[in-house]
């Protein structure tokens, strides 16, 4: 695993729904046939009202119209980032755009074990409302060994929460490789 | 070391006397729940990391109930339910309820209590944020992904942080004009869309325990709402006459011990409760009816695993009796059992489904419907700048259909009083 990772913000504000991030109508694609992945990408964060994408000023969709994939790495957002269906199409829908990490204020429980067993994005928590300082294209860098994110246009660096004791899933890649690594796959009726 | 009833569930499934809340433990399973949306991407990843000829870790213990995208033209939709058919046969899975055919029931959550699948004491995890309403049997449900999910298939377990409870007590005697969703919509409005994350939510009271099973699951239906892992209520007689009707399995019951130690704890005398409606766009945008009263509405929408249970019928029909509707009025029951006792159930000399017909409504059949919008051929489905009042669960932007509607959750009892005036409408002006 990268312990840097560098790239645009995106910025949102607070409770972004997984109906927002990848709405149901599209969720009848598979997720493993590669050219119907893309779908994923072309609608990541389409369910954002226009004025919400892409903060402060809104306006920005997070996927141009006619791509497959985003210019944006890094999402910044407020509080209940996830938030709603239990739908893992959305951090995979993240991910096929493009996304490499998240960092928001606090997340819903089953999108955040999500993107950790899945392997999908990282999810940080901050305790600075960062949705508020940052802007939609600011060069992030954020360092996974420091927990630290340098926003490098405006030169500031942020201190984040560490990941705690998923850690170790997110550094495996997900649940499955850090369970074959510690010998979990064992059916408990076997 | 006194414990909550969820604590008790999870010791009981890590194989210890005790768990402390916020420490991670592995739980044994006893029945994973998936539908037509999750099931597909859930049994690849199975095949991928287990083996294309693997097979699941108890084929009794699955249960898997298409609801979500039925009724439509989509093709890649019919795909989804093909995938479900093919490994259902593949694994000899007893619990697949195929589309199409008669063992068909409807929406997941209100057809596993139909079916005795909710056991108290027992641990369900399910491919559905609302996996969480069976909490209303005395025992632990929690939504999970796809990655979970097939994890669970293969081993039959799943680690999970042990939750701190916050329990809600509501006393009094409920008036005629309140319901479950008002309850709940009251909680959310008190504690905002993640007061409960990662916590169990515990109801409690008389108010409560007089509730029918269906309103129970109504309550704990929308803990998710609150960010809650899930929502719980302890067994009595009413749970376990219900239980009994339909299983013969066993089943352990758990209380909280008195002393067992809460996270925080809310009283509510329902006798000084209103009815509420929660505003577009979230689930914690709480209003009095009467303070929002007049605003105009383009449809009404009664259904789903929260709202389409036969008690949200009954409460309906007691407003649409005798009365014609004002705007477009969708009943959606959630399941084939609901849609048969809407022929059966009568209420004063009439079935309800001769009420809802007199009043001009569309019954449509059972499914998730428009509750989460679907695909575009789907019966409800918002579009443009619909202002819906509806029985369902969530109304984050867009997710009826249409990103520009507008969405009032409310009880059956405002759905119907605002599709007869075509305006938000508070109960009590027809009670």
């Amino acid at each position: 695993m990268d312990t840097i990772i560098q790239g645009n913000a995106y910025v949102l504000g607070r409770n972004i729904d997984t109906d927002q991030i990848i709405p149901a109508e599209h969720l009848v694609y598979s997720l493993s046939d590669p050219e119907e992945v893309k779908m994923y990408g072309k609608y990541a964060l389409s369910g954002v009202p226009i004025d919400q994408a892409g903060l402060p000023e809104g306006g920005i969709p997070f996927v141009e119209e006619g791509c497959f994939s985003s210019p944006y790495t890094i999402i910044i957002a407020g509080p209940n980032f996830g938030c709603g269906s239990s739908r893992e199409h959305a951090p995979f829908a993240l991910k096929v755009a493009g996304a490499k990490a998240i960092i928001a204020e606090s997340y819903a429980r089953i999108f955040y074990r999500n993107c950790v067993d899945g392997g999908f994005v990282i999810p940080y928590e901050t305790e600075h409302p960062l949705n508020k300082t940052v802007m939609t294209g600011d060069e992030l860098s954020l360092d996974m060994e420091n927990n630290t994110l340098t926003n490098l246009t405006q030169n500031v660096i942020y201190q984040l929460r560490p990941l705690g004791d998923v850690v170790n899933i997110v550094q495996a890649g997900g649940i499955f490789e850090y369970a074959r690594k510690n010998d979990l796959m064992a059916s408990s009726e076997a | 070391m006194s414990q909550t009833i969820t604590q008790k569930i999870f010791a009981r499934a890590a194989n210890r006397k005790f768990v402390d809340p916020g420490q991670s433990v592995w739980l044994n399973v006893d029945v994973l729940l998936t539908h037509d949306v999750c099931g597909p991407p859930t049994f690849d990843i199975f095949k991928q990391e287990f083996g294309p000829d693997a097979r699941v870790w108890n084929p009794e213990k699955v249960v898997v109930l298409p609801d979500h995208y039925i009724f439509t033209a989509n093709e890649h939709a019919h795909r989804n339910i093909d995938l479900l058919r093919q490994f259902a046969a593949e694994q000899g899975l007893p619990n697949y309820y195929d589309v199409g055919t008669e063992r068909y029931r409807g929406v997941c959550h209100v057809a596993l209590a139909e079916e005795g699948f909710n056991l108290p004491g027992t641990v369900l995890f399910g491919t559905d944020s609302h996996t969480c309403t069976s909490g209303a049997f005395g025992m632990f449900g929690s939504g999970i992904g796809n990655t979970d999910a097939a994890f669970i298939l293969g081993t039959g377990k799943l680690w999970e942080k042990v939750p701190d409870s916050m329990k809600f007590i509501f006393e009094g005697r409920m008036p005629e004009y309140l319901t479950a969703k008002d309850l709940i919509l009251q909680i959310l409005g008190d504690i905002t869309t993640d007061g409960a994350t990662y916590r169990a939510m515990e109801f409690d009271g008389e108010a409560v325990y007089s509730l029918p099973m269906d309103e129970r699951m109504t309550l704990c239906n929308m803990a998710i709402e609150a960010g809650g892992m899930n929502g719980i209520i302890a067994v009595d007689t009413v749970t376990e006459a219900f239980v009994k009707a339909r299983t013969s399995k066993p089943y352990e019951i758990f209380t909280s011990d008195p002393d067992a130690r809460y996270h925080s704890m809310y009283r509510y005398n329902v006798e000084k409760l209103e009815p509420v409606v929660a505003q577009p766009h979230s689930p914690d945008n709480r209003a009095t009816v009467r303070s929002v009263a007049g605003t105009p509405v383009t449809k009404s929408y009664i259904g789903s695993c929260t709202g389409g249970k036969l008690t949200d019928f009954r409460l309906a029909a007691k407003i649409l009796k005798g009365r014609k509707v004002a705007v477009t009025t969708n009943i959606v029951p959630a399941t084939v059992l609901v849609a048969s006792q809407l022929s059966t159930e009568t209420w004063e000399g009439q079935t309800l489904r001769q009420i809802f017909e007199e009043a001009g409504c569309n019954i449509a059949l059972p499914s998730c419907a428009a509750c989460l919008g679907g695909p575009s051929d789907t019966v409800g489905r918002s579009v443009d700048k619909d202002v819906v009042v509806s029985t369902t669960n969530r109304n984050f932007p867009g997710r009826m259909g249409s990103k520009n509607a507008g969405v009032y959750l409310a009880s059956p009892l405002t759905a119907a009083a605002s599709a007869v005036t075509g305006k938000l409408t508070d109960p009590r002006d027809f009670l």
